[in-house]
């Protein structure tokens, strides 16, 4: 790898969001370099979408925001729409969780694709249909000549979501952020959009940022991955190191939740208790309340991810971790 | 298809049917034509007269059977009043109904559409509440109390328009203005809540996050979809304005059909009325029949049988 595929093409810094003054986002910082593939992983609430959805401009205008979010250096955030839009789609692209939901039911498929091409590669009409056949068949919507005039309810969820990929790659973004690209579909279907999203990334040299509450999908796709939990990154790590050593009680948490060979199902560990609501997040360290190793301390602890000694690229934010506590003093659930 | 046009036939005749039927047991049950027709001193000689010469002297059932018959044939029969075809009696007024019902059918959609639109893209701001609060107004207030206030406000008043009659430009703007008046406002806020609702659905964050500039978001995306819900309520709108127009007629003596109705109705002018009725219904169900072939063009889901969304 050169030292030009090194730097970040994107860094978020100390990003806030608040929703009508409850804060959602509390400080997240996050970088990815060209062609880097990322995971981001937490439970349904913690913040996994909203950072992007804010990183873009796509959060309704009550949102406040603050922080930083430099695109190869040049701050996006609060910028006026105009320019946006020219990022948004061209080199940052986003998908989403429901793909029948997020395509407009009632244009053609084709077209959707199409007015990605005249805005963000100034492709007339019959080139640009040209192109969304080929983008088409570069997904795998087989018959696609025929199929770029049909409606998004004559696909199938799996079509849908390849669909939204070829849409998505029309602006040949630098970023794809895939928001739970498979949530919403059959689990034979999931692997095979997954294996679509790895392919592309390869063939295409673009970042990826995955976003899943599975961490056992992003393990598969990333070299690198985010958790996050009540609106913070909680552990910052590459994918195996983070599998072979969990520092952060939650991290470990979800993959004791996670079914893999060995463990059969019924003896999936699921973490106690709930995401606390925004509106009353505990003091101190928020997952301390569901923690097993939880102490006096965490509850007037500030959050703060703090690299593993030795480990510069492994981060977590626990107390323990800050500390290097001794077990002794864990109060044992 | 073909079932679909069958089954919207059979439909549109039941309809019909209804509305025949409807007409004859009002009009035979609320009073009897001849001494309604007649005036009280008319010897009992005359009326019985007048009664066998428009076969009321018949048993109902017969009556009614000739009456079913004649309009199968395609007679609709005579005004008892001036003694001419019933449908040549109503076919005259019906332009004279139109150049005030398409005008107010404009003004609904004009002014509505857009004043929804524009108060769903300003959600919660001040030109929100304010297109709202009008909106509102303009609802509450029945039209006769619309149509009154104005001609005292703009004729009375200020004599800028002529206070009723038809013929010139200017008399006809009081009269569109009452009866298209509440119709926009109601559309004005089904459109904005129809917005509303599309404007929080997935597909327009995708055509944002795909860098579609804003106002190409609301014009390519949202309001086709928009159209789909607002669609609905201008077919209702058409059948508002025909039954304001009975109204707005009496008050601005506009010599339309909904004026001929309310006289033919007071001296129990069967044919006439009954042949008002018929196009009355005539006018809803063609109404409602090109709703739905709109909906057919706004929705390709609705042009697929086999999508479960409801529909004909
Ligand atoms: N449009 C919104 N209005 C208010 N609160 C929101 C909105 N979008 C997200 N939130 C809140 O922000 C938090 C993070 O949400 P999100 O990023 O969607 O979670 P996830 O990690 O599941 O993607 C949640 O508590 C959610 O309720
Ligand atoms: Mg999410």
């Amino acid at each position: 790898m050169t030292d030009a595929c090194k730097e970040p093409i994107i860094e978020i810094a100390d990003l806030h969001v608040a929703f009508d003054n409850v804060p959602a986002l509390h400080g997240v910082d996050l970088s990815l370099r060209r062609g880097e593939s990322v995971g981001m992983v937490g439970e349904s609430g913690c913040g996994k979408s909203v950072t992007w959805l804010a990183a873009l401009g796509l959060l309704p205008q009550r949102a406040q925001i603050s922080g930083s979010v430099r695109l190869a250096g040049e701050e996006l955030l609060h910028e006026p729409a105009s320019r946006l839009d020219k990022v948004r789609g061209g080199r940052i692209a986003m998908i989403f969780q429901d793909p029948a939901s997020a395509l407009n039911p009632v244009q053609k498929v084709g077209d959707q694709i199409i007015e990605v091409l005249r805005l963000h590669r100034g492709m007339e009409r019959h080139a640009a249909r040209a192109e969304a056949r080929r983008l088409f068949d570069q997904v795998g919507i087989p018959d696609p000549a025929r199929r770029l005039d049909a409606y998004p309810h004559e696909f199938s969820g799996g079509q849908n979501q390849r669909i939204m990929i070829a849409m998505a790659l029309a602006g040949r973004p630098e970023i794809l952020i895939a928001d739970e690209p498979t949530t919403a579909l059959d689990v034979t279907i999931q692997a095979q959009i997954l294996d679509l999203l790895q392919q592309i990334q390869r063939e295409m040299g673009m970042a990826l940022v995955l976003i899943s509450h599975d961490l056992g999908i992003i393990g598969e796709l990333c070299e690198r991955v985010l958790v996050l939990y009540a609106g913070r990154v909680v552990e910052e790590a590459p994918v195996d190191r983070l599998f072979a050593q969990p520092h952060h009680p939650y991290t470990q948490g979800l993959l004791k939740a996670l079914p893999s060979l060995e463990t059969k199902p019924h003896r999936l560990v699921a973490i106690p208790g709930v995401v606390p609501s925004a509106t009353d997040l505990p003091m101190g360290c928020a997952f301390a309340p569901r923690c097993a190793q939880r102490v006096e301390r965490c509850g007037e602890w500030a959050s703060e991810l703090a690299s593993i000694p030795n480990e510069g690229r492994h981060k977590a934010a626990c107390l323990h971790v800050a500390s290097e506590l001794a077990p002794a003093e864990v109060v044992a659930a | 298809m073909a079932r679909f046009v069958a089954i919207r036939l059979a439909r549109a005749l039941l309809t019909i049917g209804m509305v025949v039927t409807f007409a004859f047991v009002v009009l035979r049950a609320s009073g009897d034509p001849a001494r309604a027709m007649l005036s009280p001193e008319t010897p009992a000689a005359a009326v019985e007269a007048f009664r066998k010469a428009w076969g009321l002297d018949a048993p109902v059932g017969v009556q009614y059977a000739r009456y079913v018959l004649a309009i199968v044939q395609g007679d609709l029969g005579q005004s008892m009043r001036d003694g001419r075809a019933a449908i040549t009696v109503v076919a005259e007024r019906i332009p004279v109904t139109l150049m005030l019902t398409g005008p107010a059918l404009a003004l609904n959609l004009l002014l509505g559409i857009p004043a929804g639109i524009y108060a769903a893209l300003k959600h919660g701001r001040l030109a929100d509440r304010l297109v709202m609060a009008i909106a509102v107004a303009g609802f509450t207030v029945p039209s006769f109390v619309l149509g009154l206030v104005l001609v005292l406000a703009f004729a009375v008043e200020l004599p800028w328009f002529p206070s009723g009659g038809a013929g010139t430009l200017r008399q006809l703007v009081l009269p569109v203005v009452t009866l298209g008046l509440g119709g926009a406002a109601v559309l004005a806020r089904f459109t904005r809540s129809a917005m509303l609702e599309v404007l929080g659905q997935s597909y327009i964050r995708t055509a944002s996050a795909k860098g579609v500039p804003w106002r190409g978001v609301v014009t390519g995306h949202a309001l086709p979809n928009a159209a789909i819900p607002v669609l609905t309520i201008v077919g209702f709108m058409v059948g508002n304005l025909i039954a304001g127009t009975v109204l707005v007629e009496s008050v601005f003596s506009w010599p339309g059909v909904g004026s001929l109705l309310v006289v033919s109705v007071v001296s129990r002018d069967l044919a006439v009325v009954q042949c008002i009725l018929l196009v009355v219904a005539a006018a809803m169900i063609v109404t409602n029949v090109s709703v739905d072939l709109l909906y057919g063009v706004l929705d390709p889901r609705l042009r697929d049988a086999s999508y479960p969304i409801g529909g004909a």
